[in-house]
């Protein structure tokens, strides 16, 4: 039975209403939702056991809704579930969080911003703005003066709340206890050496065991997809950098895939090799800086230094060719701003060689000490099923054995040409999350070296036109960045800046796997969990 | 004091001509040239790290760039036992009373660096609903570094721009720089609650 | 042999002070005088110790550490530190038990000062002379997690709280391994006064003498006292990733001065006390037989290998700091348990069946 089968069989009203992508949006009541949803995740012929991404939207007139982006596992089907309230005073909307647990918190997210509530998510806080805040930013109608800069503290809540329908239609409301009176509770963060940026960790512990931790997001958050709606397409584009820096190429790389998809515009294939390579170039150093920072984490300082005296010769080859050292804004849209550097090739060729010699010292200075073994193996451990459910991607899923690289599963660019493993290990603990990323440098080098001698010659921009406009319709695009799947949905009504652009933030499901992950771990285990998670804190709060 | 290290920089030069326009008593000014050398070769930084600017600071840190070099050897991440704020990346609305916090925390004598555009102005988020436009909003600001991120190299010459200020400034008897605020007296749980 | 004996120095300072006052008002003064030498050798030390730590640890880390301020070595960085750590204001808390806050810096720095005071520094220059010096070094030292105990809890805070129990329950733990290791030193030695334990070590210093119970009570001793110490890969207490500053998270100025000195001094106190027990203090290298050999290394005098031993090993310590990650504090405590302090057990046993049947050398 295909995908539309199965929907349509538990909810009669369901039809599709376009097509992106070779992807599938059908439209289904709130009411059926449940049902859809359900059909599809215990689908027989492949699950739909994956929620990539929920977003939230605001269609004007025709009420708030969401886009649920489902894949599977197993098969790698893909779709997309959209249903829609009209009631903009109260929208309701039934939750999904029973079936994919990743639904907990971004449907949190769609309720910070356009203020649904979901009924039967037992967390209905707000993710990323004070709690006090009034209103709700991304609706159109928000009033951005509503709210002013304060400087109190702000008060959090010790308990959740859960709303679910009564049978005649009045919302009731559950609360349930986050923290108790007899909670020792630890602020970790949001200032904190080892949470990689403002991240804040509210830690129940009992002695040195931590009972449970509440991640509170939103101290990097700029209001991107917000900002994004008032601005040019090429605009946008220098807000992908600074979402997750360290991904910064792969990040605006899925933007102009979508952009350039929507305007089927044709990339010349210089530009492909040359985007490939850079993609890669950038895997590596993100993944010598998760090095430099899990060693620095647990305590031990040299081996950060080892990885970033690498790390600097990197950032050397994307200095010439780009001009910049983090933020290099090197993707544009057609293309790449400019051809490389002529010593380009044979510096990342040397430094391939360079690093291929060091990475053992990498390994004897932390992977085979002993107290590095006794603080990763077995600790925090995730299970595939609780991957996939939390859609943990990148690294942290594929140590616990899920193969979920976008660069297999739907490859982009010149992925297809390029023979590589996917590394997977099934450990699940920091140590296997450790060794898929000190793989994957090796797998990146791979990479390079098939394409460095082969980069075809000829343009690397295909020229477009100064005011770019994309055509009806939602559009989607996701790459491999540094740390796990990165997503674009970009909704265009046919202007010149987006109706709304959302981003799949890679962060934001590896930080809500931090409380499965370190339940019943010591607070040391949580700053190693922490760190072999490896999130990067403005690409969750965008 | 020697004038000729501080012509490029009017406000530095304002603060020079002050210092000495006064003069004060030999010991005193002895004193406190000694003090200050102390102090401006010695800046601990506390570690405030937002997003992007921060790996440039980790980048500073680390062999190529090597900060230590200058006697910004150590970096603290309690606010008690630092010298400077070096507020790196965009500071946002939620962050503010955070940020506030830090600076009221960290003992006097204390210094505050805004580094890239973010901290500045707002930077590429200027506009948006949640971000601070410019830091001097909330905390007193000693020196800016421009950048998105800064290079390294602006990062020391900020820096280095701080050394000077501290040194041309007077620590006994009277200030010549800052307005003094009046100082509360905060007790926390060093990460704000 | 009289290995540059100072002894008589110090009668003959006592006698030149006698003769011109009354004796009381002698030895008040020499008491003076001795209390600020050990302050200011104390400090200097301390700022000896880390100047030498940026070095090793920028060696180590392919940087170049300091070399701006004073001259190419950035010789002086160390008192710029000091000096600025002078100038800088003391926080004091409102809710902070304020006696034990401002007491807990004190009780640290008194800690290491007392057994600072034991070490032998050459013949006739130990400060402190008692017949149960190490004894008494170790009854001292125990002072300070008393300190870093008070600091942690009259701070009021999370993060100090946390860090000082860690703190309290390791240090608790080690204390019972470095007892056990310096016991086995006191049975080869037969005695607990620190200068006849050098002595003692005239033919062959003990670690040789002991042969391998003494080189497995040097191991254990080194282990247990980098804990003593509170330094990685035991400095949970302070542990910078997870608590940002352990139990002196909350002090400033000079308070956290002391923390920091008191941190470098008891690395130096660790050391010293290893190279006293294990490796003759400052008994020159001598091979029984060898008179030529020995004879040139009476030359040297005591006070150099000392500190030449001292450093050596605190060498050793900072390299292990600065290689391995930090432990847990349930490995620590499980190292300490199921493996130091039992082996430590089995070294007494086997030190004291090798001195009872004569089988050391």
């Amino acid at each position: 039975m295909n995908l539309l089968d199965t929907i349509i069989k538990a909810a009669p009203e369901a039809h599709i209403v376009t097509e992106t992508d070779g992807i599938q949006i059908v439209a289904v009541t709130p009411e059926e939702l449940p049902a859809a949803a359900q059909a599809l995740a215990q689908r027989p012929e492949g699950a739909m056991d994956f929620l990539y991404d929920l977003t939230g939207m605001d269609w004007g007139e025709e009420g708030l809704g969401v886009l649920y982006q489902l894949e599977s596992t197993a098969t790698g089907e893909r779709i997309i579930l959209r249903t829609q309230t009209t009631d903009r005073e109260r929208p309701l909307l039934p939750s999904v969080s029973t079936l994919w647990p990743t639904a907990e918190i971004k449907e949190r997210e769609a309720f910070d911003f356009l203020g649904i509530r979901f009924t039967g998510n037992p967390d209905m806080r707000r993710l990323y703005l004070r709690e006090d805040w009034k209103g709700y930013p991304l609706r159109k109608d928000y009033d951005a003066t509503a709210n002013e800069l304060t400087l109190d503290n702000e008060i959090n809540a010790d308990t959740t709340e859960e709303y679910t329908l009564r049978p005649d239609g009045t919302l009731e409301c559950h609360e349930h206890q986050l923290f108790g009176n007899d909670d020792f509770v630890v602020n970790i963060g949001p200032q904190h050496p080892s949470t990689h940026g403002v991240l804040r960790l509210r830690t129940a512990l009992d002695g040195e065991v931590i009972r449970h931790v509440d991640p509170i997001l939103g101290y990097i958050h700029r209001g991107i997809e917000k900002m994004a709606e008032r601005m040019t397409y090429p605009q946008t584009l220098a807000m992908t950098d600074r979402l997750d820096y360290l991904s910064a190429h792969q990040n605006r790389h899925a933007l102009c895939r979508c952009i350039e998809g929507a305007m089927e515009l044709e990339v010349p294939e210089r530009a492909e090799y040359i985007r490939t390579i850079m993609d890669e170039l950038q895997r590596i150093d993100s993944h010598l800086l998760f090095y430099s920072c899990l060693a620095m984490d647990m305590g031990a300082l040299t081996p950060f230094f080892y990885g970033f005296r690498e790390r600097e010769m990197i950032l050397n080859i994307f200095e010439e060719t780009t001009g910049g050292r983090l933020i290099q804004n090197y993707n544009v849209i057609g293309g790449v701003r400019a051809d490389l550097h002529p010593d380009f090739c044979n510096k990342t060729k040397e430094f391939i060689v360079h690093l291929r010699q060091v990475l053992p010292d990498y390994h004897n200075i932390f992977t085979g000490s002993i107290i590095a073994k006794t603080r990763l193996e077995g600790v925090g451990r995730l299970s595939r099923e609780q991957v996939i459910g939390l859609g943990a991607t990148g690294g942290t899923g594929r140590a616990s054995g899920w193969a979920n690289d976008v660069r297999k599963r739907h490859p982009y660019a010149v992925y297809d040409q390029v023979d590589f493993e996917e590394v997977v290990r099934t450990e699940g603990d920091s140590m296997a999350r450790y060794l898929v990323r000190m793989d994957e440098i090796e797998q990146s080098c791979r990479i390079i070296e098939q394409l460095i001698d082969r980069i075809p010659e000829g343009p690397v921009r295909t020229k477009t036109k100064p005011i770019i406009k994309l055509p009806e319709g939602i559009f989607t695009a996701s790459v491999e960045a540094s740390r796990g799947a990165f997503g674009v949905l970009l909704e265009s009504r046919g202007d010149k800046s987006p109706y709304r652009l959302h981003f799949r933030s890679t962060g934001l499901p590896l930080v809500h796997t931090m409380d499965t992950a370190c339940r019943g771990a010591k607070l040391a285990d949580l700053i190693a969990i922490g760190g072999s998670i490896d999130f990067v804190i403005p690409d969750i709060d965008r | 004091m020697k004038t000729d290290e501080f012509k490029n920089n009017d406000y530095l030069q304002r603060l020079v001509d002050k210092l000495n326009a006064d003069g004060a008593g030999i010991v005193l000014t002895t004193l406190d040239e000694a003090i200050n050398w102390g102090r401006s070769n010695s800046l601990w930084s506390l570690t405030f790290g937002t997003s992007c600017c921060a790996i440039e600071f980790m980048a500073l840190g680390a062999a190529r760039y090597d900060m230590a070099r200058f006697g910004f050897e150590v970096t603290r991440n309690s606010p008690r036992q630092a010298d400077m704020i070096m507020v790196l990346g965009t500071i946002t609305w939620k962050m503010a009373s955070v940020l506030r916090r830090l600076y009221d925390q960290m003992a006097d004598p204390k210094y505050v660096v805004a580094v890239g555009g973010c901290t500045i102005s707002g930077g590429p988020f200027r506009g948006s609903y949640h971000v601070v436009e410019g830091i001097d909003k909330i905390i007193p600001v000693d020196v800016y570094i421009p950048g998105c991120p800064p290079r390294p190299e602006a990062f020391f010459y900020g820096m280095m721009q701080l050394q000077r200020k501290v040194k041309a400034e007077r620590f006994l008897g009277g200030r010549n720089h800052k307005e003094s605020r009046p100082k509360e007296e905060t007790q926390t749980d060093e990460t704000a609650e | 042999m009289n290995y540059y004996d100072i002894n008589s120095l110090n009668q003959s300072i006592h006698g030149t002070l006698s003769s011109l006052m009354p004796e009381g008002l002698a030895i008040t003064l020499e008491g003076i005088a001795v209390g600020l030498l050990i302050i200011v050798l104390y400090a200097l030390l301390a700022i000896v110790l880390i100047y030498m730590e940026r070095r090793v640890c920028a060696a180590f880390q392919c940087r170049i550490g300091p070399n701006r301020v004073g001259g190419r070595g950035g010789l002086l960085q160390v008192p710029a530190d000091v000096l600025k750590i002078l100038t800088k204001e003391i926080i004091s808390l409102r809710h902070a038990d304020r006696f034990l806050y401002n007491l807990a810096p004190f009780l640290v720095i008194l800690a290491s000062i007392f057994s600072f005071a034991c070490l032998p520094w050459n013949q006739g220059a130990e400060i402190l002379r008692m017949d149960i010096g190490i004894f008494f070094v170790l009854a001292a030292s125990s002072i300070g997690v008393l300190g870093i105990l008070l600091a942690g809890w009259s701070s009021n805070s999370k993060y100090t709280v946390i860090g000082a129990v860690r703190s309290g329950a390791m240090i608790i733990s080690y204390e019972l391994s470095i007892g056990l290791t310096v016991l086995t030193m006191v049975l080869l030695s037969g005695t607990m006064d620190i200068q006849e334990i050098v002595m003692e070590q005239e033919h062959l210093w003990n670690i040789f003498r002991g042969h391998i119970p003494a080189l497995l009570a040097f191991c254990v001793y080194l282990i247990a006292g980098n804990a003593e110490a509170n330094r990685g890969p035991f400095d949970l207490a302070e542990a910078e990733q997870e608590l940002t500053a352990g139990y002196h998270t909350e002090y400033s100025g000079m308070h956290f001065g002391f923390f920091y000195l008191a941190e470098y001094l008891n690395l130096f106190i660790t050391a010293g006390i290893a190279s006293t027990l294990f490796l003759g203090g400052w008994m020159p290298f001598h091979i029984p037989g060898l008179d030529g050999l020995n004879a040139v290394m009476d030359w040297i005098p005591g006070v150099v290998w000392f500190v030449g031993k001292t450093f050596a090993v605190v060498f050793l310590l900072m390299w292990i700091r600065w290689t391995f990650p930090r432990l847990r504090i349930d490995q620590v405590l499980t190292l300490e348990w199921k493996y130091l302090m039992p082996l430590s057990l089995v070294i007494v046993l086997l030190m004291t069946l090798c001195v009872i049947f004569g089988l050391v050398l």
